[in-house]
């Protein structure tokens, strides 16, 4: 389920990408730099393009992983293009990324796995352009799965890199 | 043919008949497949102790129960229900009327006085006698202990019995050091435990507040060390029992997790991660100095000692998937091991010397299983959705591990089973419990 939301979410994320730019370069960037200057931007909803829930459901806060992998897909590359853009919009943010691994595996190899995930995730943003000093990784292995069901719906949703945006969700 | 000699070949039966099929069965837990007019337990008879004084008398019952518990908690020996007993409750300053007891087909005895000292103490005294050839097996013990205790005399007096009928060391007198479970499974709440080894005496050294994981004993049982979230990430930790005192171990930057102590307890190994690569260390706890042992960029985690400290058993999928390797204790080549389908994880090296316990994923089910050093003669010894994680008892007969249950509900218990793969049993704790450790066997 929670899958079907994020495929919904990123394409969304997409599309309003294309929307702003077409809306008018320079209300995008207005839009985003300041809290306050968000309604006199022009955009014709109340989403404040700075904030962490926006960056969590519009942008995209994570990616998925095949099992026992750390490689980003296309998929995973484009979500992650897209944070880097609003990292960019938003330069003083700071944020950890967390690494997860599903239940079908040993603890401490979890651990490590979950640890690749995250790294891929923060390699990907660097070359990005974002500054590695803004970010953190961690693993939590098979210990906070987000989706309960033991079938590999749920397994493939728990095999993520979440960016958690400071202020944002702790582990 | 005395019971002693009995069970001896009882034995060399088991032995006997584990390296063929008996494994082959892959379906829910291995349970008791021996069956077949193999092996019977040994009936044994446990009546209730003599009181010496009225103070002693609740013990006299209880103590005789845990001694039960024990015994027949190993599908060694059976129980014969005290209903059928001639004579209730013996006395223990008399030699036995063996007939008593042969008639009902108790081949074991166990007779036992506890009383109270003037200082308060409580003194167990335990016989154990060969009913069919009317002798004594051994001299009688006793052992002295505050009443709070009493369960710790039961347990010794339950070692002495064990190890008199098997020949073997025993393992009752122990600890677990373990995680207690509570909670969903998305935000499960996790405490570091220990209890005895049968699940009583429960305490918590952690309060929940942080995620922690695998505890591990120090070889002398007066530490632990475990790795915590306290910091936002994974650290270890080491803590002395004794004093509560606690402190980090390894470097502060990156995670650390999966420590254990060297046989001498002067070293702690364990797995660092930077970045994405994952690698094991020791660390001298005398001096702090760290030594890094592998250099693969693969993932090299939940390293274990050999009883002689000799080398290091361990997991890395370097070659391409999750498989077990061993090393000289200071590092250097390592060579693999696991060589079945599947994948392997959580090595530990059996205090014995000659068996790893593993954790084998393979297709889609978790088994726990044992093998010689160099890999051979592997053994699956359980299946289930997820079995994991493997400990030894201080005597290499049983494993303790962690089962979970699939699903939203899903919920995970400590499990025990023989090495030879009977005796699958649940052990008791208060809520979940998963990461098992054993200590070694108390010293006083």
């Amino acid at each position: 389920m929670k899958v079907f939301n994020f495929v919904t979410a990123a394409a969304l994320a997409v599309s309003l990408a294309a929307c702003s730019s077409v809306d008018g370069t320079g209300a995008g960037t207005a839009g985003g730099a300041g809290i306050g200057a968000g309604g006199a931007g022009g955009v014709n909803t109340s989403v404040d393009q700075g904030s962490i829930a926006y960056f969590t459901t519009t942008v995209g806060d994570r990616v998925f992983f095949a099992t026992d992998s750390s490689s980003l897909d296309s998929s995973a590359q484009a979500t992650l293009a897209l944070q880097a853009d609003w990292l960019a919009t938003y330069p003083d943010r700071t944020l950890v990324i967390q690494g997860h691994a599903d239940e079908r595996g040993t603890r401490e190899y979890n651990l490590a796995l979950g640890a690749r995930r995250a790294q891929a995730a923060f390699d990907f943003l660097v070359a990005q352009g974002v500054n590695p000093s803004r970010m953190s990784t961690v693993s939590f292995g098979k210990e906070r799965p987000e989706e309960l069901c033991s079938d590999a719906s749920c397994w493939a949703a728990n095999r993520r890199a979440v960016t958690v945006v400071a202020g944002g969700l702790t582990g | 043919m005395s019971i002693r000699n009995l069970f001896g070949a009882l034995c060399a039966l088991l032995v006997l008949a584990l390296p063929g099929g008996l494994f082959a069965q892959t379906g829910e837990p291995l349970r008791a497949t021996i069956g077949r007019g193999v092996f019977e337990p040994i009936p044994m008879a446990i009546p209730q102790f003599t009181a010496r004084d009225a103070a002693a008398e609740q013990f006299s019952g209880q103590v005789a129960e845990v001694i039960t518990a024990n015994l027949t908690g190993t599908g060694l020996f059976r129980a014969i229900s005290p209903d059928a007993f001639i004579t209730p409750r013996p006395n223990f300053d008399v030699t036995p009327t063996f007939t008593d007891w042969t008639v009902i087909n108790a081949q074991g005895l166990v007779t036992g006085a506890t009383s109270i000292g003037a200082d308060g103490r409580l003194t167990v005294a335990v016989q154990l006698w060969d009913t069919f050839n009317n002798t004594q097996i051994g001299d009688g013990v006793t052992f002295t202990t505050d009443q709070a205790n009493w369960r710790r005399a039961a347990h010794k007096a339950s070692d002495v019995i064990y190890t008199r009928l098997t020949g073997e060391s025993a393992y009752f007198d122990s600890e677990i050091v373990f995680v207690a479970e509570t909670g969903p499974k998305n935000a499960r709440v996790k405490r570091i435990a220990i209890m005895d080894q049968d699940g009583a005496n429960v305490r918590y050294l952690t309060d929940g507040s942080d995620l922690v994981l695998a505890p591990r004993f120090a070889p002398n049982g007066t530490a632990i060390l475990y790795t915590s979230y306290r910091t936002g990430f994974p650290q270890v930790y080491l803590q002395d029992l004794v004093t509560g005192a606690r402190q980090t171990l390894g470097n502060t930057e990156g995670m650390s997790f999966a420590p254990r102590f060297s046989p001498d307890g002067r070293r702690v190994v364990l797995s660092q991660t930077s970045g994405a690569n994952t690698d094991i260390f020791t660390i001298d706890l005398a001096t702090g100095a760290r030594t890094r042992l592998t250099r693969s960029p693969a993932i090299d985690t939940a390293p274990s000692f050999s009883p002689d400290g000799s080398q290091i058993v361990f997991e890395s999928d370097r070659g391409g998937s999750q498989q077990l390797y061993v090393m000289p204790a200071n590092g250097g080549t390592a060579r693999r091991i696991s060589f079945g389908n599947g994948t392997y994880g959580t090595p530990v090296w059996s205090p014995r010397g000659d068996r790893i316990a593993f954790t084998a994923s393979i297709s889609g089910r978790f088994h726990v299983g044992v093998m010689n050093t160099d890999g051979s003669r592997e053994q699956l010894l359980t299946a289930s959705f997820l079995d994991e994680g493997p400990t030894w008892s201080p005597n290499g007969r049983v494993l303790m591990f962690f089962r979970e249950t699939p699903g939203p509900l899903g919920a995970a218990a400590l499990v025990s089973v023989d090495v030879t793969g009977q005796n699958l049993r649940y052990v008791p704790t208060p809520a979940g419990g998963s990461d098992p450790n054993w200590s070694p066997l108390r010293a006083n």
